[in-house]
This record gives structure tokens, C-alpha cells and sequence, in this order.
């Protein structure tokens, strides 16, 4: 029959699939556990904790970078959501004179490479004091940040009944029960998926962070690309694994959110 | 009408506007007058194109922009290509319902947010010439030392990087044709079928126009994504010819304050580059959507 063809077929490509997206992790796991790993050895002879006991040494700076790497992102995920609220509402729910110009200027951080913008900002951001700071590196990120967090938003938005709001404000609810009891929880799907989105390229963010961290602002992706210039291949797959590791819990705790609407976000960009 | 319905709009937008005004339209404001020589604090308001004909013409620069320029559009242009291609394909052989469903689907989405960073190093590890592949096929008999590997990363066509992004890009581009594809469902290719349209066909003339508009916005953001990236060709490239963004990164760590212009004129360049591809894709995709 040809239906059990075509589904051998289907499993054929996601095991490939599978296999493919699998490798960099099994080479990772393998460097960062092998001790003298010579060719041709494809499993290594001997395994150690070496590079970890390294990497989480005193004079280590893992934990400097990844606490960094937390707040920075944490506080990215909290500034970008809550200021990419009313303008996701003011996009998804209305019509108004500029809109396209809004939606453009909204959109138009993705479409320039953020190399571009930290070279011009980094000269103001040494002249306001922010440079070498969190704070500063926090802000930079927000410009990659904001078109992933208002999109996501809007779209939650544009699928959103106000007569809710009204319906309980006549009910006689107040301004923040109403945020509380209506509108928060109508868009908390949407609110975690741009949270995600937030976390995940504040994390991953290397360039901003280093013109603007100025070498001062050490985070996990800045560790790990001091790293990479070196030959310590079990060093940079153990501090690999220690950055994605959080990016993956963060994925699989959200996933059950990521439905179908998150790759509409997605795809909207 | 109450003073918040008069000014509702401005109110909601204004955190967002002012975050985007000052720190992106600002920043590419001060990068662009710098670019052209405007630095007060040396005592500089004198605009000149100086910069930029040093990249474009100058006997330092030049030779090295154009082939970098090259690399760029190449690696930018094949991993936009491919990785629609292969999306496209992976995704139509794995659509449907049953139980590999949500498995391909997590196998797509696991992919996101792993950083490029993370990607290239991966990429690194799994394709040098001492790395996991060669250690297989030296394990296999196919080859007996590492120089017998080919040199896929590191190479001067930018191989490695490429593969790098098409590691990260594919399913990026699978989760969104699969998300299309979902939300048409069989019904148009079914009809096809029984109007006696062939598999072939029905891509051509039924499925690949409805995702079209996809794969086109997808694309672009693919090409201005690589295009102005560094981190991938920073560990994967070689030192000549260099990515354009690896490039300007050198030019704005470079102790010569005069090489600052330069920069700022490069990652000039590299916006206008990435900016024309993104109004070719306005213009394209106007007919039809909104």
C-alpha cells in the first residue's frame, strides 16, 4: 500500500532530521566530558570532569556571566513586555492616521543588523555614562527585542474582544481589576510567548553586549566567544552547554504555549 | 470625547516609540552623520564622502570590501536559497497528523533558540578536519588522516558558515511553511487531485503559490538576517576574504580613531545592502496582501 510508503518515508526524514539537528549536541557532550580525545578516536578512551571543575572554579567567571546573563534577560523580558503592551493594543486594536508608519518603524530593528546600530550608539552611550554598564546593555537590547514582543502581541490583540472590558467596567470594576481579571488573562498565552521571544534574544545577544558592555559587561555569550578564539575544545563545549542549557528549560517549560500562533508571529515578521 | 479617547493612541505607543526613536532611529542617525566625518568632539562638522570612497575606491580598503562584499552577498543569497528549499521539502514530507507530528514539530521548534553563536561552534566541532564526521569516516576506513577530510569550515568560499546558518535557518523557515501548510489543510491539492493535477503539479500551481507569501517574507528575513550577522562568519570565516560585519567589527576596534568613519561608513553599507533587499520584498509581495 502506498499509505505505509509514504509514512515510512515521513519517519525516514524526521529520524535524518533528528540526526542532523542532533550532532553539534552529541560533539559538545563528547568534548566536554573527553580527556585526550586523539584522532581517530570517534568515542574518546577516557572521560573527565576536568573542564568542569574548571569552568566552575573560583576564579572562574561563570557565575559572573550567567548572573549578568539572568538579569540582563530577566529585566529585558519585564521592560519589553510591559511597554510592548499598549503599543501591541494600539496596533492590534485600532485604526489610526500613521499606523503603517508605526507598524514600519515597529518592525524596521529587524531589519537592520544590530552591528549597525550599536556602532552609533556606543558613542553616545560612553557620553551618557551607560556604556560598560547593565543597564546600558539592557537597553540596547531592547532594540532587537521590541519588534518580536509588540508583533507577538498585536496579533493577540487583533483576536481580542474589548466588550469584556466594558462589560465588566459598567459591572462597576475598577481600571485594574479589569486588567487583572479580564485582559491579563485573555492574552496570558501571548504575553508568555513574547516573554520567550524577550528572554531568548536578550540571551543569545553577543554583539550589542560587547560594544556596549565594553569587555566590562562580561554575559555567557561573551564568555563563551573568548572562549572559542582558544583551543580548550572541552572549555568551550562545557560553557556551550551551560548557555544553552537554560535557553532549552526556558523552551520546554513555555513549549505547551508555542502553539501554531508563535510561528504566525513568526511568520508576520 | 474624554481627554483619554482623544489621545489614546499616542499614550499607548508612546513608551515603545520612544524606546525605538532614541535608541534605533538615533543610533542609525549618529552612525550615518559620523560615517560621513561629522564628530564634533575632534572638531569635525564637515560632511565628506571620504569614508565611503576609502571603502569603495581607496588602495587600503578597497581590494578587501569588494571581496568581502562578494562573500557576503554569496553566503547570504545560498543559505537564503537553500534552507527555503530544503524547508519546504522537509516540511511537506513530514505534514500530516499521527505520531510523528508533534515530534517533527518539536524537532523544528527545539532548533530556535539555540543561539548562532552555539550553532557555529556546534558546526565546528562536528565538520573541522579532527572533528566528530571525520573521526567517523577515519573510523570507517574512508579516509586515514584529518587533512584527508574536506575542508568545510574555515574554508575561503565561506562553506562552514553557510552550513551554520542552514542548521539554524531551516527550521526556522519549516516551523513557518509548516504553520501555512497546517492552516490550509489538504482541500485545495485534494480538489486539484481530482481535477487529475499530478504531485509535481499540484506543488507548482497549487501549493507552492499559497505559500508563497510566506516563503518570500521568511526569505527576507533569512537574507537581512545573515547578511548583517557576526558572530557565524567570526568563528567559521577565514582572514581573507572577511564577512562584511566581521570587517566593520575590526575597523571599530581599530586603535586609529580615523578607522571609526570607516566603520560607521561599512555598517552604513551593510544597512543600505540589507535595506534594499527588504523594499524589493515590500514591493514584491503588494499585490494580493495588505
Amino acid at each position: 500500500m502506498s499509505g505505509h510508503g509514504l509514512n515510512l518515508r515521513r519517519y525516514l526524514v524526521i529520524v535524518l532530521m533528528a540526526g542532523v539537528l542532533f550532532l553539534p549536541f552529541a560533539a559538545f557532550a563528547l568534548n566536554a566530558f573527553a580527556f585526550r580525545w586523539f584522532y581517530p578516536q570517534f568515542i574518546p578512551a577516557d572521560f573527565s570532569l576536568q573542564a568542569w571543575e574548571r569552568i566552575f572554579a573560583s576564579n572562574s567567571r561563570l557565575g559572573e556571566a550567567l548572573l549578568n546573563s539572568t538579569l540582563i534577560a530577566v529585566g529585558v523580558t519585564l521592560v519589553s513586555v510591559i511597554i510592548g503592551l499598549p503599543a501591541a493594543r494600539a496596533l492590534g486594536l485600532y485604526n489610526f492616521r500613521g499606523k503603517r508608519l508605526v507598524e514600519f518603524l515597529v518592525l524596521a530593528p529587524t531589519m537592520v543588523p544590530p552591528i549597525v546600530v550599536s556602532f552609533g550608539l556606543s558613542v553616545n552611550f560612553i557620553r551618557w555614562r551607560l556604556a560598560g554598564t547593565l543597564l546600558g546593555v539592557g537597553l540596547v537590547h531592547l532594540v532587537p527585542v521590541m519588534p518580536y514582543v509588540v508583533l507577538t502581541l498585536a496579533g493577540v490583540f487583533a483576536n481580542y474582544n474589548v466588550d469584556y472590558e466594558a462589560q465588566a467596567r459598567s459591572l462597576g470594576a475598577s481600571p485594574w481589576r479589569v486588567l487583572w481579571h479580564i485582559t491579563l488573562p485573555a492574552i496570558f498565552p501571548g504575553v508568555v510567548v513574547a516573554g520567550l521571544f524577550a528572554f531568548l534574544i536578550s540571551w543569545s545577544q553577543y554583539v550589542l553586549t560587547f560594544l556596549i558592555g565594553q569587555g566590562k559587561i562580561i554575559t555567557m555569550p561573551v564568555l563563551l566567544f573568548s572562549a572559542a578564539g582558544g583551543v580548550d575544545n572541552a572549555n568551550i563545549a562545557a560553557l556551550a552547554l551551560m548557555f544553552v542549557g537554560p535557553a532549552l528549560l526556558i523552551l520546554l517549560v513555555t513549549s505547551r504555549y508555542l502553539g501554531s500562533g508563535a510561528a504566525g508571529g513568526l511568520a508576520r515578521i | 470625547m474624554t481627554f483619554w479617547e482623544r489621545y489614546r493612541v499616542p499614550l499607548l505607543l508612546a513608551p515603545t516609540m520612544a524606546v525605538i526613536l532614541v535608541l534605533f532611529v538615533g543610533g542609525l542617525g549618529y552612525g550615518l552623520a559620523q560615517s560621513l566625518g561629522w564628530n564634533p568632539r575632534i572638531g569635525s562638522t564637515d560632511l565628506s564622502l571620504d569614508a565611503y570612497t576609502a571603502i569603495i575606491a581607496g588602495e587600503q580598503y578597497a581590494p578587501a570590501f569588494w571581496r568581502g562584499l562578494l562573500l557576503s552577498l554569496w553566503v547570504s543569497f545560498a543559505s537564503t536559497a537553500l534552507s527555503v528549499v530544503i524547508a519546504v521539502a522537509l516540511a511537506l514530507a513530514i505534514r500530516g497528523t499521527g505520531p510523528g507530528k508533534r515530534l517533527s514539530v518539536f524537532l523544528f521548534q527545539f532548533n530556535l533558540p539555540i543561539p548562532h553563536i552555539v550553532a557555529a561552534i556546534g558546526i565546528l566541532f562536528v565538520l573541522s578536519q579532527s572533528g566528530l564526521l571525520s573521526r567517523g569516516a577515519a573510523q570507517l576506513g574512508i579516509i586515514s588522516t584529518p587533512s584527508d577530510f574536506p575542508l568545510l569550515v574555515r574554508d575561503r568560499f565561506g562553506l562552514g558558515i553557510i552550513l551554520a546558518y542552514l542548521w539554524k535557518e531551516v527550521p526556522f523557515v519549516g516551523v513557518i511553511v509548516l504553520a501555512v501548510l497546517q492552516s490550509l489543510g489538504s482541500t485545495y491539492e485534494d480538489v486539484a487531485r481530482n481535477l487529475g493535477a499530478g504531485r509535481w503539479q499540484r506543488f507548482r500551481y497549487v501549493t507552492l503559490p499559497l505559500i508563497a507569501p510566506a516563503l518570500l517574507s521568511a526569505g527576507t528575513l533569512v537574507f537581512a538576517f545573515t547578511f548583517g550577522a557576526y558572530e557565524v562568519p567570526a568563528v567559521l570565516g577565514v582572514r581573507y576574504p572577511q564577512a562584511l560585519p566581521v570587517m566593520a567589527l575590526d575597523f571599530f576596534n581599530n586603535a586609529d580613531l580615523n578607522a571609526r568613519a570607516e566603520a560607521m561608513a561599512l555598517s552604513m553599507i551593510i544597512a543600505a545592502v540589507t535595506m534594499t533587499l527588504v523594499g524589493l520584498y515590500m514591493v514584491l509581495r503588494r499585490p494580493g496582501t495588505t
